[in-house]
């Protein structure tokens, strides 16, 4: 019963969020292209889909994931816990390297969530539809969250460490656009985009609430200021991985080209 | 079905892993677990569906019918609505600017009662609907002039970097942050069909390079904006 009603709640609330896109997009179909909609009970029957679909998808994360999922962040950033494993004294501070569980959970986190993005899956199934095949969406889909992995981990080291995020963010951007120049021009707008879209409904609850456990519990950082930044880590480095990885498969496929054009040229001779 | 439980299987092998062999502590209420689970993997089989029945058609077919209008003006009001309509209502973007406005009072920047808040909150919620409007906007004038996408993202880089020195320090960590939580999940298919299938109908446009980008505009101004507000405020 009280599973009912919660899923009547989110499917309300979804609903809501859907009534403003729904009335931009129909209203300029009626009143700007005047034109009917090709197939309007398919489209509205897919709208459908996708509020219960939505709907559905956040009740679950709501019951089962994110509540484990906070109460780990919380348990892996506990200074107890972390004295457990240190190498270190029982008395003695607790060192940047003591939090090598959490860098490991970021990671790992990242990364999993990453791959049950829907939005993520969105893009990648379009970019596999326009590219003919090229970028295959698993391709993509892992290398944006071996992005948001590697992102994450660092992002969490920065709040153990202190430093200042605008350095990490300005080396990430110099690095961006020297890929720019060097990477297949194919992949660069997918690349871009692909920053935009790894953080949404599931990863940000989860990594928001490692950033808090880790500003809290860390002496010398303040919740307010440091908890956040772990968002922007996520969306600047899978834009490096997904160019990274374009220029790999091209040197790949470049590289098996040299050797069949050597191999072609040497035949002759044998 | 099976492809979401897929999607799945990493983060439950995740969180396993992390209780049973590193917090060492059971599984806290394990049959809740599994049916959320369930509820998870159907809500991403139904969205998946959904998205090619209803939200990838509809944006190519509108993007198509603009394109087939010729009116410029309409397709460019077309696009701020679809900006500011979508981010205006998001609730992480909500959540977002409730805590900036916490930090804005505790940094002392505003005064510290629910009314300063509130509004600061508001306004910050505004700007940033504004400015992904704007964004969309810039994206969809990129793709019916042909530019090329990786100046305008290199000029907006400059301008995150350069007013990073200048906005306050309070605000530097959201407004990052808050160019990744604009761009929700409806909107962002939505979006990448526009823009595919306006880059597929004009004449000279490749939809891998043209199309693709609204979604890296769209995360790129908020970041400006948000300095800019905390610099103005």
């Amino acid at each position: 019963m009280e599973l009912l009603s919660s899923l009547l709640a989110i499917t309300l609330s979804t609903i809501k969020d859907v009534i403003p896109i729904a009335v931009i997009i129909f209203g300029f179909q009626i009143f700007v292209i005047r034109r009917p909609i090709h197939n309007l009970r398919r489209v509205l029957t897919g709208f459908v889909y996708v509020i219960i679909g939505l709907a559905l998808f956040l009740l679950g994360l709501e019951k089962a994931l994110f509540p484990i999922g906070r109460l780990m962040a919380e348990q892996l950033t506990n200074p107890d816990f972390l004295r457990e494993w240190s190498t270190g004294g029982p008395n003695d501070v607790l060192r940047w390297q003591d939090y090598y569980w959490v860098y490991i959970f970021a990671f790992a986190i990242g990364a999993s969530t990453t791959i049950a993005e829907p939005s993520l899956i969105a893009v990648a199934i379009k970019a596999n539809e326009v590219s003919g095949g090229t970028i295959s969406v698993w391709g993509l889909r892992l290398a944006v969250a071996l992005g948001v992995a590697i992102g994450i981990s660092l992002g969490t080291w920065r709040i153990v460490t202190g430093y200042p995020i605008h350095w990490f963010i300005i080396s990430g951007y110099v690095v961006v656009v020297l890929q720019t120049l060097k990477a297949p021009k194919m992949i660069v707008p997918l690349a871009y985009d692909s920053g935009g879209v790894t953080t949404s409904t599931v990863t940000v609850p989860l990594v928001a609430a490692l950033g808090l456990g880790l500003a809290e519990t860390v002496p010398g950082r303040s919740a307010l200021i440091d908890g956040f930044g772990l968002i922007a880590f996520a969306s600047l480095f899978p834009i490096i991985t997904v160019m990274g990885y374009a220029q790999l498969t091209g040197w790949l496929a470049d590289r098996v080209k040299r050797k069949q054009q050597q191999a072609e040229e040497s035949l002759p001779q044998s | 079905m099976m492809g979401s439980l897929r999607d799945l299987a990493p983060i439950v092998l995740v969180i396993s892993f992390f209780q049973l062999a590193v917090l060492q502590q059971p599984l806290p209420d394990f049959i809740g677990l599994v049916i959320g689970l369930v509820f998870v993997v159907l809500g991403l089989t139904f969205f998946i569906f959904g998205l090619e029945m209803g939200l990838f058609p509809i944006g190519e077919s509108m993007a198509r019918a603009f394109a087939r209008k010729g009116s410029v003006v309409w397709l460019l009001i077309f696009a701020f609505a679809l900006g500011f309509g979508t981010t205006v209502a998001e609730p992480a973007l909500i959540a977002v600017a409730d805590e900036a406005a916490t930090v804005a009072s505790v940094g002392g920047m505003i005064a510290d009662d629910e009314a300063a808040r509130s509004s600061y909150a508001n306004g910050l919620r505004f700007t940033v609907a504004f400015s992904v409007g704007l964004a969309i906007v810039l994206g969809v004038l990129r793709i019916l002039k042909g530019w090329s996408i990786q100046y305008m993202i290199i000029a907006g880089y400059i301008m995150v970097v350069v007013m990073t020195g200048f906005a306050p320090r309070e605000i530097i960590g959201i407004a990052y942050d808050s160019g990744g939580v604009t761009t929700s999940t409806i909107t962002v298919p939505l979006v990448t069909a526009l823009g595919v299938g306006l880059a597929s109908s004009i004449e000279g446009r490749n939809p891998m390079i043209d199309g693709f980008g609204l979604i890296a505009f769209a995360s790129l101004t908020p970041m400006i904006f948000v300095m800019a507000y905390g610099m103005v405020i």
